[in-house]
């Protein structure tokens, strides 16, 4: 056995041809480039290979270049905006054998999918969009050097949040969790978000989330698909551990300040303490419905046990501290009391029995709703081999070509079984652990779990 | 008009006139029949009757036989009773046209002296006497009457509650111990008597407590004798109370509750549904209780309750008078009525007499102006659901709260509409069980006004409040979801049209994707109707085909529904796959599917379905033919001119 080196990020670089045409002007195309350490001529160089290959694959195919294939690396290519093209290189995993005395370097090409990569540069670019506005935007409204600026300012940090070696299917499918409830609680949650919004006529959008699952968006889907991707894996985790570090004062250190209200509330972003008025704590800017309004908000999340609102502001019309002050005592109470309903029947859900015996991934393209039980809940990091995860990108991959409902079974040389099937908008990926089973064996138990869980959806198995 | 809004209490348009009082005319109130007796000269020159309605008011003569100190007629208005001396009682049969002889029933003993008489039931009679109580029963065609029974007590004065049969006695020298009796068809129930306090009992003792502050009436389905407790001597700041006892079948009636009028003098009250009028004669104004309507207790027995508003006069009044008074003129002529006049004197439930003006009224409420008299909308609704008249002035409430001007805050809405549902739920509640109870007995009691269904709901607040285009389309939603919110947490089922309303506010203002999470929480109900809707907002919002199948597939009756919506997408494989998965692959149309697979001119895709159902046929009739009533006809020449004769299945031929 050998150990094979992870996938890492080579380079990632923004540019636009049009910026610098002629020659010796070249280094004007750059808007961004990472390492930023990197000379100048290895910059221009990547940019101008770039160039080249997106030009040289538009002779055959109407459709821009996905991915550039070597043998250490893998590029891939994206042009969010007409002009702007985004690039990203990551290493091949490789392992070292050892042959007659001789080191011998293979490289695992199939570790890489394009897929996958490809949707987290998209995702990169969307998570840019979501706080700095389309690079159109930015150049109509101000000038070049405050694009770069503004580039230079988030992907640095962003990058380095990036996880490409726990990239899997989920990247491809960006899905929103969305968190099971009756009727009656749904409808008294969904009420109260549209009194918040009546009583604060500040508030644009709200959306409503336990834990990390999405009872209600005000924010249209793309915005919401976004946004969801950026507090699941970056706002909460982050509160969550500053939480954790202010929950256990040292010994002899001041003790946590104890508020007189009877609630839970508090904001995650947002004044940390309500009585210092001078600190209104940090708030994220966002840029919503681009494509239309174009809007500019300020996102105000605050959270009560487990459920959060996200209050989603005109950064113009907030009117200062007593405002928040406000909000904290209209949300903190209500926002508690339902936040441990949900949590009462949320645990009696949880409770259910629950079958063991497979693992699946269920996504519906129409609402982005999407279901793992292959995956840590709070890690979000695969709980199978890794090679059986690829292979549900795979199955995917081959989905994406047809428009027809599809199905794929696939057994591993470890005797298990991977099932996907597509019907219509929807993909449901299985994988069962079952020894010495024949496909038919297989099939009937797929159609079996077909029946049992998608008995009130048009899944056709 | 303008002048309408400043009054809540009004008198009865149309009044009873009577000939005054004057010195010929006498004239008597019969609370039993509701009637006005106007007695000249004794009955010699005429006794007018005017009852209720046409029916009830006759005239009459009879013989002068002195003054007549009360006259009643029985039930059904045969028999007349008149009392003219304080011993005897005398009868007349007017049945028998004008028969005048008379019979007669003096009290026993005595000393005996009658208080009053009333009737009971048809032809039952009650004297009550200073010694107690004589119960009789008329038999007209004998003329003579039966003793029924006969009660001892002392007795002060009595009150008669006529719809509940009941009677109520003063007794002891204070007047204060109240005795109820209770009638019922030639029966006398003693109800258990009770003591009401007395501010300052004096000494040496005399009476205290008198008729006139002491009356009986039904509130919200309870008896309550009410007592009017005036001020104290030297307690000048404390105004009087009105003291309400609900009377029990077991116990003595229990002191409930109490009204501060906050006033002194001279009162009267009227019970007009189920509120408690009280009228002041000093201020000329008349003030409103609702006991229903909370108020505070101290000790958790006794809740004290302050007027629902202001004290206001009644509505002015004017009598028109048609060309009596001035002979030259026919047209009618208007006179202003002295309201509050020492003229008047009440009767329960809610009638005023003016004898000098020779007028009965009842007292009515105007709901309307109270609309803006009570700012809290949410005791302004508490208080119209107890009210009978109720229903379009709820309406109307509602209708307000939700436009421009004097819209109202959404949590309020949210508690109006739980109040209304509230009273919803409850009817459908008894309903369903009368349902369950006995199917053939109809119910007798009416649906009362205060239930405010989906329709009512639908036709007068939310179908004017969506096309209104000074209202933001986020506060319809959010008025739309706080209703359907408040319909499922009283599990009333929502009906279609509101769904469709939710639905049309969205489309129109291109809110799908929070259409899309109503429906993906089932906040909105599966039905076809809403499945066929969803079908036509396909070509505007993509997903809303999906949203549609699965609803059909819920429902699990339209499975033809989603066929034909996967024919028209040209998706006949799919179709045929759904057919097969629910079973009903032997019953389904040939002739549907090869049409369809036709038209997408996919050649491939038709020979497929083509021996798809050469098969079926073959599994079915032992052949591959398709029979001339599927009138596949057409498509086996299509088949035949594409693919060639040869192609068809040949059948095996079995040796």
């Amino acid at each position: 056995m050998t150990n094979r080196s992870c996938i890492t990020l080579y380079n990632f670089f923004v540019y636009n041809s049009n910026f610098g045409p002629r020659e010796g002007e070249e280094h004007k195309k750059i808007l961004f480039f990472h390492p930023a350490d990197t000379n100048i001529d290895t910059k221009i160089k990547a940019v101008g290979l770039s160039e080249a290959v997106v030009k040289f694959t538009e002779t055959f195919s109407d459709k821009p270049c996905d991915a550039l294939h070597t043998q250490k690396t893998r590029q891939v290519f994206l042009q969010p905006e007409k002009d702007f093209w985004m690039v990203m290189t990551v290493t091949i995993p490789k392992s070292e054998t050892e042959k007659d005395g001789q080191t011998h370097i293979e490289y695992h090409e199939d570790d890489v999918q394009d897929s996958v990569y490809g949707a987290v540069l998209k995702q990169a670019y969307n998570m840019f969009k979501l706080f700095m506005g389309p690079f159109t935007s930015i150049l109509k409204l101000t000038n070049v050097q405050h694009l770069m600026q503004r580039l230079d300012h988030f992907f640095p940090r962003y990058l380095q949040t990036l996880r490409l070696g726990q990239a899997d299917i989920m990247e491809v499918h960006n899905g929103i969790q969305f968190l099971p409830l009756d009727k009656n609680t749904y409808l008294r949650i969904q009420c109260f978000i549209n009194l918040i919004e009546a009583t604060f006529s500040q508030v644009k959008y709200t959306a409503f989330l336990y834990n990390d699952q999405l009872v209600w968006s005000g924010l249209e889907q793309d915005d919401m698909r976004i946004l969801y991707k950026y507090l699941t894996t970056s706002l909460f985790p982050t509160a969550l551990e500053s939480e954790m570090c202010r929950e256990s004062p040292k010994s002899g250190g001041p003790l946590p300040p104890i508020t007189s209200s009877s609630h839970f509330g508090k904001y995650v972003t947002g004044p940390q303490n309500l009585n210092d008025s001078n600190n209104l704590g940090k708030i994220p800017h966002i840029y919503v419905n681009t494509d239309t309004r174009y809007e500019e908000l300020n996102l105000i999340a605050y959270r009560a046990l487990s459920a959060t609102v996200c209050l989603m502001v005109e950064p113009t019309s907030i009117p200062g501290f007593e405002w928040y002050k406000k909000i904290d005592a209209f949300l903190g109470p209500q926002l508690s009391t339902l936040a441990s309903d949900i949590s009462e029947q949320y645990s009696k859900r949880a409770s259910l029995p629950s079958d063991q015996q497979f693992k699946y991934i269920y996504f519906n393209h129409m609402n982005l709703a999407q279901k793992t039980t292959i995956h840590n809940r709070k890690t979000l990091s695969a709980i199978i081999s890794p090679e059986i995860v690829r292979l549900i990108a795979d199955i995917n991959a081959s989905f994406v070509k047809t428009e027809d409902d599809a199905e794929t079974v696939m057994k591993t040389v470890s005797d298990c079984w991977v099932v996907g099937k597509k019907s219509d908008q929807r993909e449901f990926y299985v994988v069962i652990n079952q020894k010495n089973a024949n496909l038919i064996e297989i099939n009937e138990e797929v159609k079996r779990l077909c029946s049992t869980h998608f008995n009130n959806i048009f899944f056709l198995d | 008009m303008a002048d309408d809004e400043g009054f809540y209490v009004e008198l009865s348009p149309n009044p009873t006139r009577f000939e005054s009082v004057s010195k010929v005319t006498n004239v008597f109130f019969d609370e039993v029949n509701k009637q006005v007796f106007a007695v000249r000269s004794g009955g010699a020159t005429g006794v007018v009757v005017k009852g209720p309605d046409e029916k009830t008011s006759i005239s009459f003569r009879m013989e002068d036989k002195g003054d007549v100190i009360s006259i009643k007629l029985s039930n059904d208005m045969k028999v007349l009773a008149v009392q003219r001396s304080q011993k005897t009682v005398e009868f007349i049969n007017l049945s028998e046209g004008t028969d005048t002889n008379e019979y007669s029933q003096s009290c026993k003993g005595k000393t005996t002296r009658i208080i009053g008489f009333n009737w009971t039931y048809l032809n039952e009679i009650v004297f009550i006497t200073d010694h107690g109580i004589e119960f009789y029963q008329v038999i007209p065609e004998k003329k003579i009457l039966k003793t029924l029974k006969t009660v001892n007590i002392s007795v002060n004065w009595f009150v008669f509650l006529p719809e509940s049969s009941l009677l109520l006695l003063s007794s002891t020298t204070l007047g204060n111990v109240l005795q109820p009796f209770y009638f019922k068809g030639g029966t006398l129930l003693r109800l258990p008597k009770f003591e009401v306090d007395l501010p300052v009992t004096p000494k040496p003792p005399k009476l205290c407590l008198l008729e006139r502050d002491v009356t009986m009436s039904n509130i919200y389905g309870q008896v309550y004798i009410i007592v009017l407790r005036h001020q104290q001597r030297g307690h000048a700041n404390m105004g009087a109370e009105v003291v309400l006892y609900q009377l029990q079948k077991e116990s003595p009636a229990k002191k409930t509750d109490v009204l501060r009028l906050n006033m002194s003098g001279r009162f009267a009250l009227n019970v007009v549904d189920n509120l408690i009028v009280v009228h002041h004669q000093a201020s000329k104004t008349s003030m409103i209780f609702d006991i229903k309507l909370g108020g505070e207790s101290h000790d958790g027995y006794v809740t004290y309750h302050l007027p629902v508003l202001a004290p206001l006069p009644i509505k002015p009044f004017k009598l028109k008078i048609t060309g009596l008074h001035v002979p030259t003129h026919t047209q009618t002529t208007e006179i202003s009525c002295e309201l509050y006049s020492p003229n008047w004197i009440v009767f329960q439930p809610d009638i005023v007499i003016d004898a000098k003006l020779g007028c009965l009224w009842h007292v009515h409420l105007k709901l309307e102006p109270l609309v803006t008299m009570i700012p809290d909308k949410t005791r302004l609704v508490d208080f119209l659901l107890l009210r009978s008249e109720c229903k379009m002035v709820i309406l109307s409430v509602c209708k307000q709260a939700l436009v421009p001007g004097h819209q109202c805050k959404l949590s309020t809405i949210s508690v109006v509409f739980d109040k209304l549902n509230q009273v919803y739920r409850n009817y459908l509640e008894m309903e369903s069980q009368a349902g369950q109870a006995d199917l053939g007995i109809v119910r007798g009691k009416k649906r009362s006004q205060a239930v405010i269904d989906q329709a009512d709901m639908y036709t007068h607040v939310f179908s004017v409040f969506v096309d209104n285009k000074d209202v933001k389309h986020k506060f319809i939603v959010a008025v739309l979801m706080e209703y359907i919110r408040s319909l499922n947490q009283f599990q009333i089922p929502v009906q279609h049209f509101l769904y469709e309303l939710v639905i049309n506010t969205l489309v129109q203002n291109n809110f799908f994707y929070q259409l899309h999470q109503f429906l993906q929480y089932h906040v909105l109900s599966d039905s076809k109707p809403l499945a066929c809707l969803m079908l036509s907002l396909e070509s505007v919002y993509t997903p809303a085909h999906q949203l549609a199948l699965d609803m059909l597939k819920r429902l699990s009756t339209a499975n033809e529904e989603i066929v034909e919506v996967l024919l028209s997408k040209h998706q006949v494989l799919t179709a045929l796959r759904f057919i097969r998965s629910v079973g009903q692959i032997d019953t389904v149309s040939a002739r549907k599917f090869l049409e369809a697979a036709q038209t997408t001119e996919d050649k491939m895709l038709f020979y497929t379905v083509f021996k798809f159902f050469e098969e079926r046929n073959l599994r079915l009739r032992g052949h591959p033919r398709f029979v001339p009533g599927e009138h596949c006809e057409e498509y086996v020449r299509h088949f035949e001119s594409t693919f060639g004769s040869e192609s068809l299945m040949v059948p095996m031929v079995t040796s």
